[in-house]
């Protein structure tokens, strides 16, 4: 497979802007005023959208677009940009035979409109998203944290959240292994650890 | 005194609750007298009941709150996380090649597949070239694992439903195969046996051969499977008509692999999006159209024949040559954003990278199969026995740490 490619100068993978691309316009065309931005790496779509048409955007492009089958929603933690929240979509077409990736940016604390009424797949993975970065979804059915318990305080993925776990007042044997996991108090490493 | 019949307390009771669960969960009551009114002696009240996290059949730390009218399932819910480690939070800690022992931990009877699927991401950021050999071999990999992941599967379901005989079976091929990977790589489980931008090590001198006898026998010892349980009375009564999903539903709960296919999808990404040599290789996608949980077992054990082919093909064609292409020393990928993803045995296993440019991950999802599979559980669970709930969580074919992560 590789053999049969012409040797070419190594060429570096760039970005390109994708607004031209078929699916992206027809995006455009008929949901005005939501496309950001598009660009196009690796052969992969990304298309930025305002955070309050995501759920316009999502059943635009299963019902008009035939993407039918979400494959995964989660979310990146910017840290210091404003808005500090990218959602991020994975939706396929089986007739395409294509993926595209939904972005939209959303701020601490704002609400982004649920799409788990219109893709059943994505009601854990936002519930996920909520229990992993403390984005809520609003409109969710059932909104409740996943991998962790209720009551637990923090989101896990945030990038402020530490690594070596917060107290939880789970533990049995704080002295010797702190609360919130982690190496034992007598490992030396311990303190490398963050 | 009147004509109209006087209800007693338990009998106003009786009937306001069947009206409130009527409305509920969509299911009118039957009629009284009619053939379909349920005669158990507990039909008259529903209760909660709770399943796992530590029950044999759960396969793991699964735990289920179920709400059961007599033996029927109202409603399943399951609870999950029991087993989260945090492994996206980890990724983000360490450089790109140590994320790879991590990816072993998730689906931890299918770690090749895992290796894989990170593996080929960061290849697909980096966009680097695989040597065929080592394409050739990581597809070796993959259909063992997949091999040994199915016949996992098909002797721990077996048992949940009473058939013993198959696991002794089933886990003497895997035992075997496990040898294979140990001689390999030094592990069974817990592999570790790829890197970016090819494999640790080449095959070891006599492996190919070996494999080749094992090759050449694995089709009459799937036959011997078949014969315990294809036709088996007792398997057909606990798994035809269990667990139906059509093709659609399947898709809108995002249902990949087996359980896809058993739909009459004729989804696999192997061929859809060919990764790696899959495009040259010939193998057939099984698919069956009832939908239930004995079409899935077919599904899967058509998948094990036809993995079998594939290895047949790729010892074929074996030849010389590098394993590992030309990987930058730091490998430090530009600042963009990727998903690959491969078939692994349970369906779609993808990795999302975000990487800032450093030499260590920005952000790495992983989309597991089990859990988005798992999702649909208490949709397939509504209105059976839970005797059948131990068939069902066997058919969508979770493993906790994967699904926990």
């Amino acid at each position: 497979m590789t053999e049969e490619k012409p040797k070419e100068a190594p060429k570096k993978l760039e970005a390109t802007d994708a607004s031209e691309h078929p699916w992206v316009r027809a995006i455009r065309a008929s949901l005005p005023d939501t496309v950001l931005s598009a660009k196009e790496f690796a052969g992969q779509v990304t298309v930025t959208v305002a955070r309050e048409a995501i759920a316009r955007v999502a059943r635009h492009l299963k019902e008009a677009e035939d993407f039918k089958y979400c494959v995964d929603v989660t979310a990146v933690d910017w840290k210091t940009r404003q808005p500090r929240f990218d959602v991020v979509y994975h939706f396929y077409s089986f007739s395409k035979n294509g993926r595209i990736r939904i972005k939209c940016p959303a701020g601490e604390g704002e609400e982004v409109p649920s799409i788990a009424t219109i893709f059943l797949a994505a009601n854990w993975c936002e519930r996920e998203t909520w229990d992993m970065f403390g984005i809520r979804f609003s409109g969710h059915p059932d909104l409740r944290r996943i991998l962790t318990w209720e009551g637990f305080e923090g989101h896990p993925l945030r990038k402020d959240f530490p690594l070596e776990g917060i107290t939880t007042g789970a533990a049995v044997y704080p002295e010797e292994w702190p609360e919130g996991g982690g190496p034992a108090a007598s490992d030396p490493n311990r303190k490398a650890v963050s | 005194m009147t004509d109209t019949p006087r209800l007693t307390q338990a009998e106003k009771d009786e009937a306001e609750y069947f009206a409130r669960r009527a409305t509920e969960s969509g299911v009118p009551r039957p009629a009284a007298g009619s053939p379909e009114e349920p005669k158990t002696l507990f039909d008259v009240q529903e209760m909660e009941l709770n399943f796992g996290p530590q029950h044999p059949s759960t396969h793991g730390v699964l735990r289920l709150v179920l709400k059961v009218d007599g033996e029927r399932i109202v409603e399943a819910k399951p609870d999950i996380g029991y087993l989260h480690r945090g492994t996206e939070k980890l990724f983000e800690t360490e450089t790109y090649p140590m994320g790879i022992p991590h990816t072993d931990r998730l689906d931890y009877i299918a770690a090749a597949t895992n290796n894989h699927a990170f593996c080929l991401t960061v290849e697909k950021l980096l966009d680097l070239e695989i040597p065929r050999r080592a394409q050739l071999i990581r597809v070796i990999l993959d259909e063992l694992q997949r091999l040994s992941s199915h016949l996992v599967w098909l002797g721990t379901s077996g048992i949940d439903l009473g058939a013993v005989t198959p696991f002794w079976y089933a886990f003497r091929e895997r035992e075997q195969i496990l040898d294979f990977f140990e001689e390999y790589c030094g592990a069974r489980l817990t592999l570790n046996c790829m890197r970016i931008g090819g494999l640790p090590f080449d095959l070891p001198a006599g492996w190919t051969e070996r494999l080749s006898e094992l090759v050449d026998d694995l089709p009459a010892r799937i036959d011997d499977y078949e014969q315990l349980l294809t036709e088996n009375r007792i398997w057909k009564n606990r798994t035809v008509g269990v667990g139906v999903i059509s093709g659609e539903e399947c898709i809108a709960w995002g249902l990949t692999g087996p359980i896809l296919r058993g739909s009459g999808v004729e989804w696999d990404l192997r061929r859809a999006q060919p990764y790696e040599c899959y495009e040259e290789l010939d193998f057939a996608i099984p698919t069956r159209q009832g939908g239930d949980t004995y079409d899935r077992y077919i599904v899967r054990v058509q998948e094990m024949r036809q993995s079998v082919r594939i290895l047949a093909q790729c010892l074929a064609k074996l030849e010389a040559g590098e394993i590992r292409g030309k990987v930058p020393r730091v490998i430090k990928p530009p600042a963009e954003e990727i998903y690959a993803s491969i078939e692994a045995p349970k369906g779609e296993l993808g990795f999302y990278c975000v990487s800032n440019g450093s030499n260590r991950p920005y952000r790495m999802h992983c989309r597991p199969p089990s859990f988005i599979n798992l999702q649909v559980l208490p949709r397939l669970a509504k209105g059976h026995f839970v005797s059948d709930l131990v068939a069902l969580i066997g058919t969508v074919d979770i493993v906790l740490g994967e699904v926990d992560r």
